[in-house]
C-alpha cells in the first residue's frame, strides 16, 4: 500500500494585513496609526497527498496556493493545524528534510545572474554536501534529460527564459528531492518550452517516484500532468479529487456538429428528440450527456444519411473557471 | 556543523562571488582608485583638525593615524563582507528569494552573511594594515607577542561587534522591509569611529560607548596599540562582543518566525 507523503490536518493561516484609504489624507493617517487586521488566507483545511503523485493545487489568484506550498516546504509558520511531511514537521526545516525537497518558482531564481548555470550547480552541490564525482554525474544526468548542454555555460543573463528554467529546474534537482514543490513553473515560458517542461516532470516522477505539487494557471500543465487536484477558493477547499471526474461534473454535457447530406435529414434529425442548440441549413448541432454519447451516435449514424460530424469539447479554462470563481459550486 | 562541509561551501562561495565580480573589471578598478582616494582624503581631513592643535582629545596627529589605520581596515572589511551580503538580506525580504536560502541544508545566518564578496574591499584591509605598519614605526611601538594577540582580539571582537549591528538592523527588514535609511544611518556613525572618541564631548561619549558603540569598535584597539587600554576595557569590549554575536544570532533565528515570504 502507498504511504500518505504530505498529511495535513485542519491547517489555517492568517496574516496581519494592514489597510489604507486613498488620498494623501490617508496616506498621513496611514503613516501615524496604522490599521491592521488579521486576515485568514487558509481556513481549516485537510488533505493527503501520497508518494509519487502528482497534484495540482488550483485557484484564482488570492486563492491561497502558494499559501499552502509555502507552509508545506516549511517557509511559513502554520496559526493553527498540523502539517507532516515525509513524517517532519515542515516548519522546523530540519536539514533531512530540506535534503528530501526542493521549491521551484517561476518567477524568481536562484542562479547566480553573472556566472553560468554549471557554477551554481556546483555551489548547490556542495551545500548538499555531494562530492565533485557524484555532482558530475548528476549535473550530466539532469541535463540529458532536460536537453540542455552548450547552455551550462553561458552567463545567466544571456539564456533564454526557457532556458533558465531548465537550468533552475537543474539546480533545484541536483539533490535529488523525492518531493518537488512547483509553483507556476511555466510562467513566461513558449509553448515548445512549456511542453518540454512537462514531459520531463512526467519522466521525473516516472523515473524516482518523486511526489509532485504544482500550482498553474496553465491548464495544459494541470491536465497534461496531474490526475488529481485539489481547487482551493478563499482558502477553503472547494474540491479535491480526480481531475477527469471534476472534467465530467462540471461539463456533463457535449456539443455535436452534425453535418447531414440535404436539409430534410437536417429537419427529421431536428425532430428526432435531441436537444438541439442550433441549426442551420443542413448542419445542426445538438448537445449529448457523457454517459450516452456512443449509443446516440449509432442510433443517428444507424437512421439518418450523415455526411461528417464533430465532437466539441469545451474549452477546459471555461470548465475549470466555474470552480475557481464559486465557492460552492455542486460536483 | 559540519566544519569540513562549511569550508568547501565557503570556498565555492569565494570562487563564485569573485568570478562574479571579475566579470566587471571597470567596475574594480573603479573602486580601487575610489579605496586609495578615500584614505588619502581622510588622511588629510584629520590632517587639518590637527594643523592648529597639536592633541585633539589627548591624542597627537601621529596616534590619530593609528585610529584611522583601524577605520580603514574595518571599513574594508565592511567593503568586503559586509556591505554585499547584509544589503542583500533586505532585497531578498522584499523579493521573497530568502526562500531559496531558507530551504537550503546549511545555516541560514552563514549563507546570507558569507556568500558575496567585494574582491576591491581587501585593497583597503590592505592599505588599512601598511598604514598600522607606518604607525608602528612613527610611535615607536615594541612589537610583542602579547600586544600582537591583544590588538587581533580587540580587531576581531571590533568586526563582531559591527557585524552583529549592522545583521541586527538588517533582520529587523523581515517587520519593516525596507530599512536602508538605518543602515545608512550607521554608516554615517561609523564615520566618527575616525576619531579619537576623547574629542567629543561627554554626552556624546556615553551614547557611543553604550547605544552605537562605537568606542568599541575603533578607540580600543588603538588604545591597545598604544599600550594605553586597560585590561577591563579589553575585558569589556570581547564582552560587549560576545553579547553583541550572540544576540543578533538569537533575533535572527526569532525574526524567521514572523517571515511570511512575498507573495508570488
Amino acid at each position: 500500500m502507498v504511504q500518505n507523503i504530505i498529511d495535513v490536518r485542519n491547517l489555517s493561516k492568517s496574516f496581519d494585513i494592514s489597510s489604507k484609504e486613498p488620498g494623501l489624507k490617508g496616506t498621513i493617517k496611514h503613516f501615524f496609526r496604522r490599521q491592521t487586521k488579521s486576515l485568514k488566507v487558509i481556513k481549516d483545511i485537510s488533505f493527503e497527498i501520497k508518494e509519487g503523485e502528482i497534484v495540482g493545487f488550483l485557484g484564482a489568484n488570492g486563492a491561497g496556493k502558494t499559501t499552502i506550498l509555502k507552509m508545506l516546504c516549511g517557509l511559513i509558520y502554520p496559526s493553527e493545524g498540523s502539517i507532516f511531511v515525509s513524517g517532519y514537521l515542515p516548519f522546523r526545516r530540519k536539514e533531512n528534510f530540506l535534503k528530501t525537497i526542493t521549491l521551484i518558482m517561476g518567477q524568481k531564481q536562484q542562479l547566480i545572474w553573472d556566472l553560468p548555470p554549471i557554477e551554481s550547480f556546483y555551489l548547490n552541490a556542495s551545500i548538499y554536501d555531494l562530492d565533485k564525482f557524484e555532482a558530475k554525474k548528476r549535473i550530466k544526468k539532469l541535463s540529458e534529460m532536460l536537453e540542455i548542454d552548450e547552455e551550462l555555460f553561458i552567463p545567466v543573463r544571456k539564456l533564454s527564459l526557457g532556458q533558465r528554467m531548465k537550468s533552475e529546474l537543474l539546480a533545484a534537482l541536483i539533490h535529488e528531492p523525492h518531493i518537488l514543490f512547483l509553483d507556476e513553473p511555466t510562467l513566461g515560458l513558449d509553448i515548445n518550452a512549456q511542453i518540454n517542461l512537462r514531459k520531463f516532470l512526467q519522466k521525473y516522477n516516472k523515473e524516482t517516484n518523486a511526489t509532485i505539487c504544482l500550482t498553474s494557471h496553465y491548464m495544459k500543465d494541470i491536465t497534461s500532468l496531474c490526475k488529481r487536484v485539489i481547487c482551493v477558493h478563499e482558502g477553503e477547499i472547494s474540491y479535491d479529487g480526480k481531475l477527469d471526474l471534476l472534467l465530467k461534473k462540471l461539463s456533463p454535457v457535449k456539443e455535436i456538429l452534425i453535418v447531414c447530406r440535404s436539409e430534410e435529414d437536417a429537419i427529421k434529425l431536428e425532430n428526432s428528440g435531441f436537444t438541439v442548440k442550433n441549426k442551420i441549413k443542413n448542419e445542426i448541432t445538438i448537445k449529448i450527456e457523457n454517459n450516452s454519447i456512443t449509443s446516440s451516435l449509432k442510433t443517428i449514424l444507424n437512421n439518418f444519411d450523415i455526411e461528417d460530424l464533430f465532437i466539441n469539447e469545451p474549452p477546459i479554462d471555461e470548465v475549470i473557471g466555474k470552480v475557481l470563481i464559486k465557492k460552492d459550486y455542486e460536483i | 556543523m559540519n566544519l569540513r562541509k562549511y569550508l568547501k561551501v565557503y570556498k565555492k562561495f569565494l570562487h563564485t562571488s569573485l568570478a562574479s565580480e571579475l566579470e566587471y573589471k571597470s567596475n574594480i578598478l573603479i573602486d580601487l582608485i575610489t579605496a586609495i582616494l578615500s584614505l588619502i582624503g581622510s588622511i588629510f581631513l584629520l590632517s587639518i583638525f590637527f594643523q592648529n592643535n597639536g592633541y585633539i582629545g589627548g591624542w597627537k596627529f601621529e596616534q590619530a593615524l593609528i585610529i584611522q589605520g583601524i577605520y580603514t581596515i574595518l571599513n574594508g572589511i565592511t567593503n568586503t563582507w559586509f556591505n554585499p551580503n547584509l544589503t542583500e538580506i533586505v532585497k531578498h525580504i522584499r523579493e521573497g528569494t530568502l526562500d531559496f536560502v531558507l530551504l537550503k541544508p546549511i545555516d541560514s545566518q552563514f549563507f546570507i552573511s558569507l556568500k558575496k564578496i567585494n574582491p576591491s574591499g581587501f585593497l583597503e584591509i590592505m592599505l588599512g594594515f601598511f598604514l598600522l605598519l607606518l604607525c608602528i614605526r612613527i610611535n615607536q611601538i615594541n612589537l610583542s607577542l602579547s600586544f600582537l594577540t591583544l590588538s587581533l582580539i580587540t580587531i576581531i571582537c571590533s568586526i563582531c561587534i559591527l557585524y552583529s549591528l549592522w545583521f541586527f538592523i538588517s533582520t529587523t527588514t523581515i517587520w519593516f522591509v525596507k530599512t536602508w535609511n538605518a543602515i545608512e544611518v550607521l554608516r554615517s556613525f561609523l564615520y566618527i569611529g575616525r576619531f579619537p572618541l576623547n574629542s567629543f564631548s561627554f554626552s556624546l561619549r556615553v551614547f557611543f560607548s553604550i547605544f552605537i558603540p562605537i568606542a568599541f569598535i575603533t578607540t580600543i584597539p588603538s588604545e591597545v596599540f598604544l599600550g594605553l587600554s586597560q585590561l577591563w576595557k579589553i575585558l569589556l569590549e570581547v564582552t560587549v562582543a560576545t553579547i553583541f554575536l550572540m544576540t543578533s544570532r538569537k533575533f535572527w533565528l526569532f525574526a524567521l518566525k514572523f517571515y511570511s515570504s512575498a507573495s508570488s
